[in-house]
Parts: structure tokens; C-alpha cells; sequence
């Protein structure tokens, strides 16, 4: 059993209005010195056996496709456990 | 990298510069060298180069567009004409009206969501630099075929782009058009339009003016958005490569732009502003150059203390950046204090980056040195002008030879039935509430009619009932087949639909939206209709107010159809007179309006059941059209019409259908003496509608008609009671009397049905 996690944030040049939201919040609420805050998501997919490479191509592929918006978004797909 | 300053400049008088990758011509880059006497800096080509493009200098439509002022008839109503951020109507009682309509087509393809959000931004932003409160907004689009996989990826996201924008900014979407055809496949159109009011005395204006005034950039901080997207996602075309190009995308922030709504609204009503000007595409570069010229014809700017979301970023990068958002406003020193604690109320960031100066000359300095010393004029309002070569097509004649009476029509009653059928489920004709409901129609209150009807109807004076009604229109396939008759018949049906709701049409915008303007055949287009805009304006008494061109609408080498979208305001007294299109009251008299002629050449009968597009489209009457306004709009306020409907897309079949569904009400029909029930049910002819008119009205409405001449047949009743089970809502019926005797008959479960599932079904 593999599971593999995919991390998807805004690339760092696209505005992140809920992160300057949270930024806004996180001053407010006593958190001195907040000078960024960068919000992205997290996929965690459990896959039956290993990661091998057939699938490993299919779900890099679906990460650009499903996962992600190649156009203002970058990702990054990791193994995190290898059963 | 190294600084390029205006005395590095001077020093290299050699250097190579990327003009060509910035989008300039050879000839165009030596103007500006000529303009300036030495070689841009970098900075200076950067600016240059956005503001000469297409998209911000109209080189290309220009000479066309003087048309508008020209042929302007004289209208009392005009307070503000072309030429600033949008036009502005006197709508009486002390109120002002402005509205425009603006293209983010190319932005919308990269990515949909974003580039449709952002269209709805930057539209509103125009409308509050003329010191109005947004009203509302419509969102006229067009799509490539509906069951095309690149169709679901972009469709969706437009739709939930607008909606997302424009719901958390509080802004009811009262209409627009969904229009399919293949000739939008690798171009969609993503047209946005706003209206808002102020009173007269609340206008404002973009110019600075005043020695010594502060220049205050407010709202979000810049970052590296959509750089170079104005000259280059404007003015080139996609080719097939994909991702390797995606320019960077504008992101917008719904809920900054409330903020700097209330914001500008407050600063502006408090008098502490001299000058206004929204930042759009060419961002900085455009809204200092415009300021500047306008103005007394100097400004110095600070560019280093411009706040920055990135502070990697490049003074030409800051020049060019399209960050959303933001605004640009003259202070006088005095009033500079109470505009910035406005600001900080809004938790809106402003900065001073600049004074108005008199040096005629518009200079920005980046940490303490010169990089960009600029004619301003030459800048923003004297960019390059071209009389580009025009050619008519030339397989127009072919294509004008080839009419819609050679297609085999439907012969028997059957064939009838099931050809309505077959319309009303169009994708073009059928239901769009999903795509409509998706959308906040209702916020603030005041909307008094949004899509479906004919035009969006909003109140703008809650004491009196004075409101507006805006519609907009553009059949391509007409404007493909004759585009001075395809502008006009758009110009036609956006008018009559106003008139249709009650409403007297009083100004005109419009989104004219071509392929590339370096193609002679579409130079003649987009001449053409330009022309014909310009003549119906004229003759209808509207004088258009403002508008949008965008050139280089293709798919690969070919041009989309020509699609100039004509969005027509008008003024209605009490919003509580309009007439809406459902009929309810059995008993009442259907009419149609106009003259039915043979017309089915670029209608939707040809497009969906053949798959045709050829011939001549139907002829325009603007004469005719502003009688049927007059009484439209008379049959409103007089209380004599109940309902109404004007016949375009799908004629008079698709128009009754829509009425009897809306309310869910049946009718018994019959085709007028004389017509045969095919031209009845599917022609286009212009300059018609189908009224209905209560009883104890029916006499006084057809002397009226009679009176100004207008052709009035009565086409039918309104009657519940004709299903199986009479007066069950799920039993209702329209009932056709055929000349022979026969009759059709359609349950409006059914019609429903076919109207309602095709969007779900595609995109569900």
C-alpha cells in the first residue's frame, strides 16, 4: 500500500486573496509580524500496492490535469509511505 | 540587470532593443525614437509598446469609430460622450446612468475562470471611475460547439468565473447571451458589461489637472500579473503549442474591489477628488499617460514607492503589470490627509507616487534616477493610426447565392411538431438557466427583470420607481452574411428588447469583436459594420456612448464570425409598468406585431436542422422598428399590454413557446390569412413581437397600431383549459389551427422538457 501525497499552491508570483485574508486574520487576532501567508491544498491518495512507474505516470498526469491549474498553480506529487 | 536611465539612453544611442518581441513595428519603434530624439529607455518602450498596441490605441479602428461622433444624432440625454472611461445618460429626475461593455476574450481561454472573473473587475472599475455605483451586470458570451471537449473546460469556467466575481461583489447578473458556434472553438468571446448611476452633480472625469496635485495609487499591490498581457495576449493569436507560452495570469480579488468600490465611492462624494481613472490593462503606464494627457499635460512619479506584492519585480515590469484592482486618483494637497484615512477606514492601501507638474512632460524616476521622460500625448492619445487595406470576401457572393430556399422545409403537420421541437431544444435557443442561475440575480433589491426576459430591468430611484433596462444582442451568422445588415440587426433586436419590457431606448454601447484587422476581408467587416452601426444609430435616434473593439478573434487562420455585440439602455418612469413576457389570463388576445416575410436564410432553422449558413439575412426597417418601440412602449405605460415578447432567434415559434412556458400557461393559435405556417412559425424578419393584450383593451390597442401603421394580426388566445385534464398545470397545452383544418398540438411538459434539459444534459 502506497500513499502519496500532492501539494498544490498558487505559484508565487499569481495573488492569493485568501492567503491575504488569513494574513489579515492572523494580525488581528495577536500574531505580530505576519508578513506573508500562501494558501494551498493537499491531496492524500492511498493506492492499492506500490507506486510503480505505469501508474506513477498516470497520476503525474492527472496532478496537471485534475489536481492542479498548470497555469497558476504549481504541484508536487511525493510517495510518503511505501508499505 | 542594469538600470536603463534616460541618460544611459542618451549615452547608447545603439542599443538593440526587443521592440518586435514587445509587439512594435519597425516603423512604429523608429516613430518613437523620432518622438523622442534618442532611443527609448526600457522602461519608455514597455510603455509605448502597451499603450501603442491594439488593444489600448484602436490604431486600426479608429478611423472607423469616428463614425459614432459623427453620425451622433442629437440627443438632450448624452451627458458624457465617447471617449472616457464610459459614457454617461441623463435618465431624467436628476439621475445619470453610465454603462460600457468590454471584451476579455483571450484572457478567458488561457484560463477561464480568472479571465472571466477579472472581465467582470475590470468592467465595474470603469463604471466607479466615473464617480457611479455599480447596478448590475451582463455577461454577453459566445462559445465554440456545445458537445466539443474544449467547450466543457471553458464554458464551466467562465460561468463560475462571472458568478464567483460578480456574486461576492454584490452585483445582480440581470442577462447576457450564450451563443454557440464552431466558429468560436479556439476563441471564445467573454464580453462583461456594468451599468451604475450617480446624480448629475456626482460625475467625474479622468484628468489631471492642477500644478502641484498628488497622484494616489489605492488598492491592491502590484505584483507580476498578467505582464505584457495587454500587447500580447490582445494582440496575438493562440498557436497550438499549449503551455509553453501561457503568459501570466491576472488573479482577481472580489473582495478588494467591494472595498475600493465603497472606498472610491466615499472619497469621491466627500469632493476630495480632482481627477479618477480606473488601472486596467497597461496598468500604471496607461493610467499615468491618460491622466497626464488629459490633463495640464505634466506628472512626476515615484515608481519605487509603488507597494508591491513581489519586490523582485522590475520598474518595466511595475509599468506593465495588470494586477486587478487598482485605482488612480488627483488630490489636491490639502485633501490628501482625509483621502488616505478614507483609505485606511476601507483597509484600502494608498500611496502618494506622484505629482501633476507643468513641464508638458510625463517623468518617472526609480530610486532618484530618470528612467522614463515622455510626451505624454504621444503616449496615451496619439499612438500610431492606420487606414488598413479592405477587401470585400471573396466568397461572399457565393456565399449571399447560396439562400436557405433551396432546404427542404417540413411538409406535414408531423414534421411542423417535431421541427419546433427540435429548435426550442437548440443549444442557442434552448433554456440557459443553468448557466443563469449560477448567477445572483436578485442582490441589492432592485432588480425588476433579469434572464429570460427580453431585457434586464433594474430600479434605480426606489422612491419614484425610475429604473433602466438594458439588453443586449448579436446574431453572428447575419453579420457573417452581410456585416452593415448583421450590426444593424443587432443594433434592431437589442433596441426592440428594450422597448419590449416597457422601457424608451435611449443610448447605445457596443463590443465589436473581429478577426485580425491585418486580414483586408476583415477590415471590410468590421468597416462595414461599423457603418451600419453607425447609420442605425442614427436613424433610431441613439447615439452610441462608448465601446470596446477586439481585433484578432481566430482560430488558427480563421477569423471568427464578425460579432459586434450592441447593448441598448433605455429609461422606463415606473418599473412597476413594465411588461413581462409570460402571459397568465385566459381570455387575452396574442398578437404579432410587424410583417412576416419569407426570411429563413442565417435563421436558427437553417443552423440546426441543416446545418446551413448562406443567403441574405433579413431585412432591416429601422423606421418600422422605432414604431413598434413607440407602441411597445405606449401598450406598457397606457396599461395595454399584458405581456410581450419580440421574435428573433427561432421566430415566432420560439417566441410563443418561451411566453407559454415561462408561466407555465397554455393557448390556442392559428396562422394568419395569407401565411404559410412554416414562414409563420420560423421566419426572422426584423421589427416584430408578439404582445398580448387584455380584453377590455383590444380595441383601443389595434386602433393605436392602426394609427401609426404598424401591422397588428391576432395570432391566438390564452387559454389554460385545452389539455386532457383541463387547467392541471402539468396538463397545459398550445394548440395550432392549421389552414387546412388540421392541428397541432404540444404539451408544454413536453416543450419543457426539450427547452430545459440540453444545457444539463451537456454540461450538467
Amino acid at each position: 500500500m502506497a500513499r502519496v501525497v500532492v501539494d498544490v499552491m498558487l505559484k508565487p508570483e499569481i495573488l492569493d486573496p485568501q492567503g491575504r485574508a488569513v494574513q489579515g486574520a492572523l494580525t488581528r487576532l495577536g500574531l505580530a509580524g505576519v508578513s506573508d501567508v500562501r494558501q494551498g491544498k493537499r491531496f492524500e491518495i492511498t493506492l492499492d500496492g506500490d507506486l510503480d512507474a505505469d501508474r506513477e505516470t498516470v497520476l503525474n498526469r492527472l496532478a496537471e490535469e485534475l489536481l492542479a491549474n498548470p497555469v497558476i498553480e504549481d504541484f508536487t506529487v511525493r510517495v510518503a509511505e511505501q508499505a | 540587470m542594469t538600470l536603463d536611465t534616460v541618460a544611459a539612453a542618451q549615452a547608447s544611442p545603439d542599443t538593440a532593443q526587443p521592440f518586435a518581441e514587445l509587439g512594435l513595428k519597425a516603423d512604429e519603434y523608429q516613430r518613437i525614437r523620432e518622438i523622442l530624439g534618442r532611443r527609448p529607455t526600457s522602461s519608455e518602450l514597455a510603455m509605448y509598446s502597451v499603450m501603442w498596441s491594439e488593444h489600448c490605441s484602436y490604431k486600426s479602428s479608429k478611423v472607423h469609430l469616428r463614425q459614432f461622433g459623427e453620425k451622433a444624432p442629437p440627443s438632450d440625454a448624452l451627458l458624457v460622450g465617447i471617449g472616457e472611461n464610459a459614457g454617461v445618460v441623463d435618465i431624467g429626475e436628476g439621475w445619470a446612468v453610465t454603462f460600457k461593455v468590454e471584451s476579455h476574450n483571450h484572457p478567458s481561454y488561457v484560463e477561464p475562470y480568472q479571465g472571466a472573473a477579472t472581465g467582470v473587475g475590470g468592467i465595474v472599475r470603469d463604471i466607479i471611475s466615473m464617480g457611479a455605483r455599480p447596478l448590475a451586470v451582463m455577461d454577453p458570451l459566445r462559445f465554440g460547439a456545445p458537445d466539443h471537449p474544449d467547450t466543457k473546460r471553458v464554458l464551466p469556467g467562465v460561468v463560475a468565473g462571472i458568478g464567483g466575481y460578480g456574486n461576492c461583489l454584490g452585483l445582480p447578473n440581470i442577462g447576457g447571451e450564450v451563443v454557440f458556434d464552431d466558429c468560436y472553438q479556439g476563441n471564445p468571446l467573454v464580453n462583461a458589461l456594468c451599468v451604475g448611476a450617480m446624480k448629475h452633480e456626482d460625475i467625474h472625469l479622468a484628468s489631471a489637472k492642477g500644478v502641484g496635485n498628488k497622484v494616489i495609487l489605492y488598492g491592491a499591490r502590484t505584483g507580476g500579473d498578467g505582464i505584457g498581457g495587454v500587447s500580447v495576449l490582445a494582440s496575438e493569436t493562440f498557436d497550438e503549442t499549449g503551455p509553453a507560452k501561457r503568459p501570466s495570469v491576472q488573479v482577481g480579488d472580489p473582495f478588494m474591489e467591494k472595498l475600493l468600490i465603497e472606498c472610491t465611492l466615499e472619497v469621491l462624494g466627500a469632493g476630495l477628488v480632482e481627477g479618477i481613472q480606473d488601472l486596467g490593462g497597461a496598468g500604471i503606464s496607461c493610467a499615468t499617460s491618460e491622466l497626464a494627457s488629459n490633463g495640464d499635460g505634466g506628472m512626476h512619479v515615484w515608481l519605487d514607492r509603488v507597494p508591491l506584492r513581489d519586490a523582485t519585480l522590475s520598474p518595466e515590469e511595475i509599468l506593465m503589470s495588470e494586477s486587478q484592482e487598482r485605482m488612480c486618483a488627483v488630490v489636491t494637497p490639502a485633501h490628501v490627509d482625509d483621502f488616505l484615512r478614507i483609505c485606511r477606514k476601507w483597509d484600502v492601501e494608498a500611496v502618494v507616487i506622484g505629482e501633476v507638474t507643468d513641464t508638458g512632460s510625463l517623468t518617472i524616476d526609480w530610486h532618484g534616477e530618470q528612467i522614463v521622460a515622455v510626451p505624454p500625448r504621444t503616449v496615451a492619445h496619439e499612438g500610431p493610426v492606420y487606414e488598413r487595406p479592405s477587401a470585400r470576401p471573396a466568397g461572399l457572393d457565393d456565399l449571399q447565392a447560396n439562400d436557405a430556399s433551396r432546404l427542404p422545409r417540413p411538409a406535414t403537420p408531423d414534421d411542423l411538431a417535431r421541427t419546433v421541437r427540435d429548435v426550442v431544444a437548440a443549444p442557442n435557443v434552448a433554456d440557459k438557466a443553468w448557466i443563469t442561475d449560477q448567477y445572483d440575480r436578485y442582490v441589492r433589491g432592485n432588480t425588476v427583470l433579469a434572464q429570460p426576459e427580453d431585457s434586464g430591468m433594474i430600479r434605480v430611484d426606489e422612491r419614484t420607481g425610475r429604473g433602466v433596462a438594458i439588453a443586449t444582442d448579436c446574431n453572428s451568422r447575419f453579420a457573417r452574411l452581410d456585416p452593415y445588415a448583421g450590426a444593424q440587426l443587432a443594433f434592431a433586436e437589442a433596441y426592440r428588447n428594450v422597448a419590449t419590457t416597457g422601457a424608451v431606448p435611449l443610448a447605445v454601447t457596443n463590443c465589436l469583436n473581429f478577426g485580425s484587422p491585418e486580414d483586408p476581408e476583415v477590415m471590410w467587416q468590421f468597416a462595414e459594420a461599423v457603418r451600419g452601426l453607425a447609420d442605425a444609430c442614427q436613424q433610431a435616434g441613439t447615439p452610441v456612448t462608448g465601446g470596446n473593439v477586439s481585433f484578432y478573434n481566430s482560430t488558427g487562420d480563421v477569423a471568427i464570425h464578425p460579432t459586434p455585440v450592441v447593448g441598448v439602455l433605455g429609461v422606463i418612469e415606473d418599473v412597476a409598468a413594465r411588461t413581462p413576457q409570460a402571459w397568465h389570463t385566459d381570455g387575452e388576445a396574442i398578437y404579432l406585431l410587424g410583417d412576416t416575410h419569407d426570411e429563413l436564410s442565417g435563421s436558427e432553422w437553417a443552423h440546426v436542422i441543416h446545418g446551413h449558413l448562406g443567403g441574405r439575412p433579413p431585412r432591416v426597417d429601422l423606421h418600422r422598428e422605432r414604431v413598434l418601440a413607440e407602441v411597445l412602449v405606449a401598450g406598457s405605460r397606457d396599461g395595454m399590454l399584458s405581456a410581450a415578447h419580440d421574435v428573433s432567434d427561432g421566430g415566432v415559434a420560439v417566441a410563443l413557446v418561451e411566453m407559454a412556458l415561462r408561466a407555465d400557461v397554455g393557448a390556442r393559435l392559428w396562422v394568419p390569412d395569407g401565411l404559410d405556417p412554416f414562414v409563420f412559425l420560423f421566419s426572422e424578419s426584423a421589427g416584430r413581437a408578439v404582445v398580448v393584450v387584455p380584453r377590455s383593451e383590444e380595441q383601443r390597442f389595434t386602433a393605436m397600431c392602426a394609427a401609426r401603421a404598424l401591422p397588428a394580426q391576432r395570432i391566438g388566445v390564452v387559454d389554460s383549459g385545452l389539455g386532457d385534464d383541463a387547467g392541471r398545470p402539468s396538463q397545459q397545452v398550445l394548440v395550432l389551427a392549421l389552414p387546412g383544418g388540421e392541428q397541432i398540438t404540444w404539451p408544454l411538459a413536453d416543450l419543457r422538457e426539450a427547452h430545459g434539459r440540453t444545457l444539463p444534459g451537456l454540461f450538467g
